[in-house]
């Protein structure tokens, strides 16, 4: 018997401002036989909105290249815990290393548009009258993402291209396979991404996402998670209250999960001496 | 001294008929809704009677618009280039018509629709034709949504036409569009002109009616488009109306923009400037500048000159090539600019207004300003949409921008320094759609157009405009 | 600008002081600036009002012939139209010539209320010496000069030597005696519109009575948004000082149009207190005979033929 370790477990908490806080409601949810993950409230939902707002500014103000460089530094911490994600999602192990290393890629190749993005979605407007005319790309704002099924392939493609243009996010993770989120917050936590970018919340998506959905502070909403088709239309009117610019659907590649969350701003200027 | 005398421009130029019909799949039809009047907002006097779309009426143009899609998305996107560019010389040919038109229906100055409005309609055609045969360069690909569904406001009745149906037209789709119904004339005189274009049925429909016809045209299960331009109120019914059906929206809502005056302004200019920004079109402009945030250092000064400036607008006919200012668009704006006035006056704002006689019949509101106005005021915070501007103060420049977006809208702002760094600094930080620096109410079809937050969604105008009517 | 008015007596202290007050003014956006001209071109100014324009413009109008080949029996002929223009027009306001045919000129012009100016400071290029400069205008006001139009130093203003361009006129004043002081900025040479505010309180700063836009030699000259600008000098500085300076477009202005756009521009900018020949004036020689014709024409309902008027 004492030659036997007991091994350290990890308690599951929720990641809201760049902490690892229990939910405030003290509530968690079996997930396996032996782990729980924390029940997030709607007032978890609300702090966690409130930590994104907070660090809208200096992220959305941060460079480009800076950008760039921590997700690809995010991509980096990933690939180190490659062993640790594949015994999360369990399943053949062949597959879920191949997954943890889409995943890796994903984030690499978002990182390069970090400094791109503007190149191709700006323009230079000839109007025909004496004034310089730019229109550029800005992030959305905050952005509530209802992370689809797939944990950890499915959470990086929803959260690169939100934070990628400078967008801070509140995350609800997939409801059945929320841990693998969470470990992946260690990673958010560990790449110099600034505190409350990202916060992730793990509980059951029917009680998240409408207070989400119908946040008033709250600027884009990514439904391409949601499970029921009700779910979707009850979150997509409640979008309607602010105009919330909402994506229910996108591919994994192409700049559409970039732009759905990207305002053109146009500057004019006259032209004289 | 010398007085203008009257210089009214001619209304013979337009043959205005007693009724007018819906314009559904090339042929104007009578509406089975109940007909209303269109009067001339600057005497009340009645110009013509006009049909109104019930729903089967709509119903009936939606499939006239579905069939002729087939035929239309399907011509060589230089053959669809040619009937814009058609559509383009002939607004240019008959543009004193429209001008004229757009003045008695609307009440807005002859000046203004005659040097702007008309101009930029042409303009837009003219843009967008050019973007019909060369889609694939701008990545968005090239497939058009079907039927657009498009409902348009008052205040630039044939401008918000342009800026709906040329990029639609371009992009493949065919329309439906339902103009204000307090300014119907100058669509209805465009579905002449694209008979006179000979456009193919059903590729373009109007259909008149008020808010019920609208809320037909976005409703309707076979529009796969919907385009709006108007209030946010009346956005957000559509925004819930459509959420869940897989249809695309573009929304052009309200505003509150602020004009920012720094201390170092351009200020002969930025008195220019404020007054085309909320005086522009009596200030029914959604992107109006109707907040003025002024550096507290110059508030004397600028304003001093300011109501030195406003003293020589000249109020009246909107016919008169010399009118600055014209009509209020309706009894219904009227009564709301009037209202929300009075809130101001009440809530201890200041009014000021120079001296000004208005018209007996018709409906008029003086250039109007408010001093002492703070952003807990209903007045800084509610579209007025008329020509009233809140004056507020600023000490620094990250307090003028924490005033400037300070509002729900993210429409338009305006920056008057002549200091280049700061104007970037600035620009970088205000989240509003289209940032005019030392210049404002600026339009060009070149230029993409559209809000942030409760201003809407997508963009018009530019290549950005393209998206909203391809199947991204 | 501001509504109380302060002296600006210690201005042109020094250089630095002078400096600082002229870098200090509002800058001028240009794009704004034409806007603003190009709109208040555009006012319709029809019947009774045309008639009044035209009249107006008239009476304002400085009579000019500043050709090397410029003899007496020229400037006679001159003299003669400006005192009958034509029909019932009434007299000019003043005939403008170079120095040395202002004998000739008053003469002609004894007691009709006309007035004759003189260009003077080694007009147009202005570059000689100040001694030269005060001699010309002091030559010209002994041949009976009512007026003087000098012009600055354009190029002690560009190198940034406001002070010299200060004293010179602040000089030329004093040799005016009684004769008012047209100063001429020659914008087509300041090119910018902020150079031409600067020039314009500058020249009102050392005394002058008017400003002018040009002397007709260098193009551009007279354009409306120079006038623009110089109109919102002048009400400015009357705001801020309590006088009044008057201002003269000169050169390129050839038509009734250009007349009305101007008269359009004192009335929305500055304000009808300019509306005078007293406070402005329309330098030109052509440009008279245009106004004549559009007044025949509002008389008689028919499109008038140059045949039908004086060429002197």
């Amino acid at each position: 018997m004492s030659d036997r370790r007991v091994s350290v477990r990890k308690t599951y908490k929720l990641f809201i401002g760049g902490a690892f806080p229990r939910s405030e409601s003290g509530r968690s949810y079996p997930v396996t036989r032996t782990e729980h993950a924390a029940r997030a409230s709607r007032k978890d939902a609300r702090d966690a909105v409130v930590a994104a707002r907070k660090a809208f500014p200096g992220w959305s103000g941060a460079t480009a290249y800076n950008r760039g460089q921590i997700l690809y530094r995010v991509a980096e911490m990933l690939e180190g815990r490659r062993a640790q994600f594949a015994d999360e999602l369990g399943g053949p192990r062949k597959q879920a290393l191949e997954q943890v290393d889409a995943a890796v890629d994903r984030l690499v190749w978002y990182a390069g548009w970090s400094d791109k993005i503007a190149a191709v979605r700006g323009t230079a407007n000839p109007v025909a009258s004496p004034y310089l005319n730019l229109s550029s790309p800005e992030p959305v704002g905050v952005v509530a993402v209802v992370a689809p099924a797939d944990p950890l392939l499915g959470l990086v493609s929803a959260v690169a291209p939100v934070i990628v243009t400078g967008n801070t996010c509140v995350v609800v993770a997939a409801e059945r396979a929320p841990l693998p989120a969470i470990t992946f917050a260690e990673v958010l936590a560990t790449s110099d991404l600034p505190g409350g970018v990202v916060n992730i919340l793990t509980g059951h998506q029917a009680e998240l996402a409408p207070w989400l959905a119908a946040h008033m502070d709250v600027n884009g909403l990514d439904l391409t998670g949601v499970t029921t088709p009700e779910q979707a239309l009850a979150c997509e009117r409640a979008a309607t209250e602010n105009f919330k610019r909402v994506l229910t659907a996108a591919e994994d590649r192409g700049t559409r999960r970039m732009t759905a969350f990207m305002e053109t701003k146009t500057v004019w200027h006259p032209a004289g001496i | 001294m010398f007085e203008y005398a009257p210089a009214p421009e001619s209304r013979e130029i337009v043959d205005l008929r007693p009724s007018y019909g819906l314009f559904i799949d090339g042929e104007f039809t009578e509406g089975s809704g109940p007909a209303f009047k269109t009067v001339n907002p600057a005497t009340e006097e009645t110009l013509a009677e006009v049909a109104c779309a019930s729903a089967d009426d709509v119903d009936r143009a939606v499939r006239a618009a579905r069939k002729a899609f087939g035929g239309w998305s399907g011509l060589p996107g230089s053959e669809r280039a040619k009937y814009l560019f058609r559509i383009a010389r002939i607004i240019q040919e008959r543009a004193r018509e429209l001008a004229v038109l757009e003045s008695l229906d609307n009440g807005k100055p002859i000046r203004e629709s005659r040097d702007v409005d008309l101009p930029l309609v042409a303009a837009h055609f003219f843009y967008y034709a050019g973007w019909a045969d060369k889609l694939q360069y701008a990545g968005f690909g090239t497939k058009p949504l079907g039927v657009a569904g498009q409902v348009i406001p008052w205040n630039f009745p044939l401008l918000m036409l342009a800026w709906k149906v040329a990029p639609a037209l371009a992009c493949g789709n065919t329309v439906v569009l339902k103009p204000a119904e307090t300014t119907p004339l100058t669509a209805l005189l465009f579905a002449d002109i694209c008979r006179q274009a000979e456009l193919p049925p059903g590729v373009v429909n109007i259909v008149t009616g008020a808010g019920e016809t609208g809320a037909a045209v976005v409703a309707h299960p076979e529009v796969d488009k919907v385009a709006f331009t108007g209030s946010t109120e009346v956005g957000r019914l559509i925004a819930r109306t459509v959420a869940g059906t897989g249809k695309k929206v573009t929304l052009e809502l309200g505003g509150k923009a602020a004009n920012i005056v720094f201390d170092d302004a351009p200020i002969d200019q930025a008195v220019e400037g404020i007054v085309n920004g909320i005086f522009f079109n009596q200030g029914h402009v959604c992107c109006a500048g109707s907040r003025l945030l002024v550096q507290e250092s110059v508030q004397e000064e600028l304003l001093a000159a300011l109501k030195r400036r406003l003293g020589t607008l000249r109020l009246g006919d909107p016919l008169d090539k010399n009118t600055d200012i014209g009509a209020i668009n309706s009894a219904e704006q009227l009564a709301r600019i009037r209202s929300l006035s009075e809130t101001g006056e009440s809530e201890g704002a200041e009014r000021w207004s120079p001296a000004c006689e208005l018209p007996e019949r018709g409906f008029w509101f003086p250039p109007t300003l408010f001093t002492g106005v703070a952003q807990s005021h209903t007045i800084a915070r509610e579209e007025i949409f008329g020509p009233v501007l809140s004056v507020l103060t600023f000490r620094t420049p990250a307090e003028a921008v924490e005033k400037a977006n300070n509002t729900p809208y993210g429409l338009s702002a305006g920056v008057w320094t002549e200091k280049g760094s700061r104007i970037l600094w600035m620009a970088e930080r205000l989240r509003a759609g289209v940032v005019w620096a030392n210049t404002f109410n600026k339009f060009d079809p070149a230029s993409p157009f559209g809000g942030y937050k409760e201003s809407g969604y997508g963009r018009e105008g530019g290549l950005h405009g393209l998206e909203a009517y391809l199947d991204v | 600008m501001s509504v109380a008015t302060t002296p600006l007596a210690d201005v042109a202290s020094s250089e630095a002081a002078l400096r600082a007050f002229l870098h200090g003014l509002p800058g001028v956006d240009r794009v704004g600036a034409d806007q603003r001209a190009a709109m208040l071109g555009t006012r319709s100014i029809k019947t009774t009002a045309k008639a009044r324009a035209i009249d107006l413009a008239i009476s304002m109008v400085d009579l000019t012939t500043l050709e090397g080949a410029d003899t007496r029996g020229k400037v006679r002929a001159m003299c003669a139209k400006a005192l009958r223009p034509g029909g019932d027009a009434s007299r000019v306001a003043a005939v403008c010539v170079y120095p040395d045919l202002v004998a000739v000129a008053a003469e002609a012009l004894r007691g009709s209320g006309v007035k004759v100016a003189s260009v003077a400071t080694a007009f147009p290029s202005g570059r000689s010496s100040l001694d030269v400069k005060v001699a010309d205008t002091a030559f010209a006001v002994a041949a009976g000069a009512d007026e003087i139009d000098m012009v600055i130093d354009r190029g002690a203003f560009l190198s940034g030597d406001y002070l010299k361009v200060y004293e010179e006129i602040v000089a030329v004043k004093a040799a005016c005696g009684e004769a008012h002081l047209k100063v001429i900025l020659e914008t087509g040479e300041l090119v910018t519109y902020d150079n031409v505010r600067r020039a314009s309180w500058l020249a009102m700063l050392a005394g002058a009575d008017f400003i002018k836009t040009s002397t007709g030699k260098v193009s551009p000259a007279a354009t409306l948004p120079v006038t623009l600008i110089m109109l919102e000098a002048v009400r400015d500085f009357r705001d801020r000082t309590g006088r009044q300076v008057g201002v003269k477009p000169a050169g390129g202005i050839r038509t009734t149009k250009d007349a009305i756009k101007n008269l359009v521009l004192v009335q929305e900018t500055a304000g009808a207190d300019w509306l005078t020949p007293d406070w402005f004036r329309l330098g030109a020689s052509s440009l008279l005979n245009d106004l004549l014709m559009q007044r025949e024409k509002l008389a008689t309902g028919r499109y008038a033929g140059p045949d039908y008027f004086t060429l002197d």
